[in-house]
């Protein structure tokens, strides 16, 4: 059985489900981060199969800029993280409840 | 051998990828990720895109994972208590998810008429992307390094001591 671009949307689809999962239902910052993370690979998954299958280029440069962007997304958001660790001791979503009155 | 390489891969990944979330320890849950990302690169191989394969590899499995182990033991983060998981997220997540994946799938099963069945031949090296790169994309190419000087000074400020 040949493989086909409908198995690699499928496998894409159900991971990147699974990383919306986890970051609603996990409660640590740095676990919901890494859930966002598998979100991003999901759908560079979906534009390289794409990219495959129509006999296109354009979708794998987009991967290139989109792993590009998430580097220095990852960079910035954990120095955010470092910070309000700083400040709040703690990284759970539960605690940092400030702005409800 | 493409096919059981595929569903090897796919697997592998996907098993990864519910590990993470079910993990309470988030070193644990860091090392899912990384194989869960590695065995992704080879997802990308079996799909001809050697370069993104390497870059894969090069960047997430290696700087960006480093980068979140770094913090995990920075902060020195315990294991999650067993806290009792509130329902309104898992119920609103479930549902959520449940409503996205029928979408996608949805969208899947109908959308499949103008792509082609079979693979074309295109290959993922460095030589074409690069040729692709340094012409059409030079503008967005110029445009990501600033953003790269910008996000590195960003993230100096950001841990400076006494943040104003």
């Amino acid at each position: 059985m040949d493989v086909t671009l409908e198995h690699y949307l499928v496998v894409s689809g159900v991971l990147f489900s699974l990383g919306l999962l986890g970051v609603i239902m996990r409660r640590n910052l740095l676990v919901i981060y890494m859930c966002l993370e598998l979100m991003l690979n999901a759908a560079n998954l979906a534009l390289v199969a794409m990219s495959r299958y129509n006999g296109n280029l354009d979708g794998q440069i987009m991967v290139f800029f989109i792993i590009t962007v998430a580097a220095a997304e990852v960079a910035v958001g954990l120095a955010l993280i470092v910070a309000l660790y700083r400040r709040r001791q703690t990284a759970h979503v539960e605690d940092l409840t400030s702005l409800k009155s | 051998m493409q096919a059981a390489l595929f569903y090897f891969f796919a697997a592998l990944t996907l098993v990864c990828g519910a590990l993470i979330i079910l993990n309470r320890n988030p070193i644990n849950s860091a090392m899912f990720l990384v194989l869960s990302i590695a065995s992704m690169a080879g997802l990308f191989v079996l799909l001809h895109a050697f370069f993104l394969a390497a870059v894969q590899v090069l960047v997430y499995a290696g700087a960006v994972m480093v980068l979140f182990l770094f913090v995990i033991m920075l902060l020195d983060l315990k294991e999650e208590d067993r806290r009792k998981f509130n329902l309104f997220g898992i119920i609103t997540g479930v549902i959520s998810v449940a409503a996205i994946a029928y979408i996608s799938f949805a969208a899947i099963r109908s959308g499949s008429a103008s792509v082609s069945r079979t693979a074309s031949d295109i290959e993922g090296g460095t030589l074409p992307l690069g040729k692709l790169l340094f012409t059409n994309y030079l503008l967005p190419f110029e445009i990501l390094s600033v953003l790269l000087l910008v996000a590195m000074v960003g993230v100096i400020l950001l841990s400076k001591k006494d943040l104003k």
